[in-house]
């Protein structure tokens, strides 16, 4: 379509046409064909399914709207209330950061840990790290109905183990107390294979020398580990704090086969929460709040992390 | 991710006390890896009272038709078809919009084309989950629910922030010699993009391809509120409405669950290299 640059009549023409100097005239002739082709379809794809939506649900948020018909009935911030001062809500939002917390304190020192087992030349290095990675690859779904077998009281294997060594079952997913805290389990099994291999890859771009160096100084395992990986591999832990944020905050599939938020609401997070109260009882416009809020959460967590802890990487 | 050799770039090899300790720590992990997932493709196999007091042996007797009428039932073979063509609608859809969008803003200086280019990489912080319900509104207005297109379509919107990131950086790579020799020879920027760009970049189409079909594949809120009859299911929903109907019978799930995630299981295995380097390469240059 754009063939050439010099030829036709239209370029030929001395002086300005339409106030544009020659130069401007070809490659606007050039250019414009290629921006006016590409760029639309993905322009709008993108705004009808992710940018409208967005904006509509700022809209929905102040209304009471079961979705058929308009929207008209205006109840200003009362969602907003709501959402604000419901406890389930609240629990939500905690079990948000625990999430966080558990990955900062558990998920990232254990992925550290063994991605720097696997570093030294051993047989079957490549093994365990296909081992470590599979349960990422495996539907958050499936990892979740896996577990609630696993976690079965009466059938699964965790009662089995106990069984074996003579103590009664145990219904983890069942009691308060403990269902949390299983979830939790499942997303560290689920998820540190990923952060594992971000480490590997960050460990193959250190240079070897600086090791060599160290260990002909006669550095300790400890002093290695802190002195020269962990500072090396700073920009890699800052990336792997940075998805377990942005993965907390979107966590849904695992929650919803393994307790549904069960018992007594106690392990929503904020997306199946979104789910229970706004989709499952088509309330479009409390749904909208909370989607809203969850928003304002997510992308002031994500730039104020961006900012304070990734700028320069 | 680099294609050094795997064993250990950076170590030297350790002494046999230290590799024992090595071992025993990643067989440890390892085996908290793999039980669960033994288990349930073992417990497949069992009874329901075998289950319940035979926890991790073998079964005794093994029960083949667990399985057997899992395979020979039409829901399986029918959710199966059903992710597979929403992944590959998916994918399609997203390398051709992505790479001629992620193409523009590559080579093109236009103006505005800077503000453009972070309007889509809003997309990258925010849940897909905040709009949904909107989204759900959107979808049954244009009449889509209940199609393949429904989850298709906001799929790969979700998707095109990343993919236009990772395809401009690697289009931008391309050496600037190459681009103005074409153009000096008379050929154009549509041209050029499929002469020259789309070939040349096989690696980063395979890794957002990648990308993009693991993620459909897997994805479950999507098709849960976009769809509604079990024919168009994919077979992550497919499996919560089967847990949901034979939820007394363990064994009959355990099998359903190791029959879906096998496929996935073996690509991986199959395929370790580019889904793990594409899984992560993804992450890393965001």
């Amino acid at each position: 379509m754009t063939t050439g640059t010099t030829a036709g009549p239209v370029v030929r023409l001395e002086g300005r046409l339409w106030g544009l100097t020659r130069r401007q005239r070809t490659t606007l002739r050039t250019t414009l064909p290629v921006v006016v082709l590409f760029l639309p379809p993905a322009l709008l794809l993108f705004t009808l399914f992710v940018v409208l939506p967005m904006g509509e649900a700022a809209w929905y948020s102040f209304y009471n709207w079961n979705g058929y018909g308009e929207p008209e009935q205006w109840v200003g911030l009362r969602n907003y209330e709501f959402v604000l001062g419901h406890k389930v809500f609240l629990t939500a939002l905690q079990n948000n950061g625990l999430i966080i917390l558990v990955s900062l304190l558990v998920q990232i020192p254990l992925a550290l840990w063994l991605a720097n087992l696997l570093a030294h030349r051993i047989r079957g290095a490549l093994m365990f790290r296909l081992i470590f990675f599979l349960p990422y690859v495996l539907a958050d779904v499936a990892a979740g109905l896996i577990w609630r077998f696993v976690y079965d009281g009466d059938f699964g294997i965790v009662s089995g183990a106990l069984q074996v060594v003579g103590s009664e079952p145990v219904f983890l997913l069942a009691e308060r107390e403990t269902a949390i805290w299983a979830v939790l389990a499942v997303i560290v099994w689920k998820y540190f294979g990923f952060h594992m291999m971000l480490f590997i890859a960050g460990l193959q771009a250190i240079d070897k020398e600086v090791m060599e160096a160290a260990e002909v100084d006669g550095a300790t395992g400890w002093q290695k580990f802190f002195r020269i990986t962990l500072p090396l591999l700073a920009s890699t832990v800052r990336l792997s704090v940075f998805f377990s944020i942005v993965g907390s905050l979107q966590l849904f599939d695992l929650i919803m086969p393994l307790t549904g938020g069960a018992p007594g609401n106690s392990t929503h997070t904020m997306v199946s929460y979104l789910y229970q109260f706004g989709v499952v009882r088509l309330q479009i416009g409390f749904g909208s709040a909370v989607g809203v809020v969850l928003f304002v959460i997510s992308v002031t967590l994500a730039f104020t992390y961006r900012r304070i802890f990734m700028h320069h990487d | 991710m680099t294609s050094r050799p795997a064993s250990g770039a950076a170590g030297l090899r350790p002494d046999a006390l230290r590799q024992s300790y090595i071992y025993a720590a990643l067989i440890l992990v390892a085996a908290i890896v793999i039980i669960p997932l033994a288990m349930t493709a073992l417990g497949g196999f069992k009874t329901l009272g075998e289950l319940r007091t035979n926890a991790f042996g073998l079964p005794r007797n093994w029960q083949w038709s667990n399985y057997g009428d899992i395979l020979l039932s039409e829901r399986y073979w029918l959710q199966m078809r059903n992710s597979l063509v929403i992944a590959l609608l998916t994918v399609g859809l997203t390398l051709a919009t992505g790479s001629m969008a992620a193409f523009v803003f590559a080579h093109v200086a236009f103006f505005g084309s800077r503000y453009l280019l972070n309007y889509f990489l809003l997309g990258l912080m925010f849940p897909a989950a905040t709009a949904i319900l909107p989204l759900f509104i959107r979808i049954r207005d244009l009449g889509l629910i209940d199609t393949y297109w429904a989850v298709v379509l906001p799929q790969v919107a979700f998707g095109l922030g990343l993919s236009i990131l990772l395809m401009r950086n690697y289009f931008r790579s391309m050496p600037k010699e190459l681009f103005d020799a074409a153009f000096v020879d008379g050929c154009g920027y549509i041209r050029f993009f499929w002469r020259m760009t789309l070939p040349l970049s096989r690696p980063i189409l395979a890794t957002v391809g990648i990308i993009s079909f693991v993620s459909s594949w897997n994805s479950y809120i999507l098709p849960l509120i976009l769809l509604n009859s079990e024919e168009m299911y994919p077979w992550p929903l497919g499996m919560m409405v089967y847990r949901g109907e034979f939820a007394t019978d363990w064994q009959l799930v355990l099998a359903f669950i190791t029959l879906t995630i096998l496929p996935t299981v073996i690509a991986f295995f199959a395929a370790q290299r580019h889904i793990i380097a594409g899984l992560t390469a993804g992450a890393v240059k965001s």
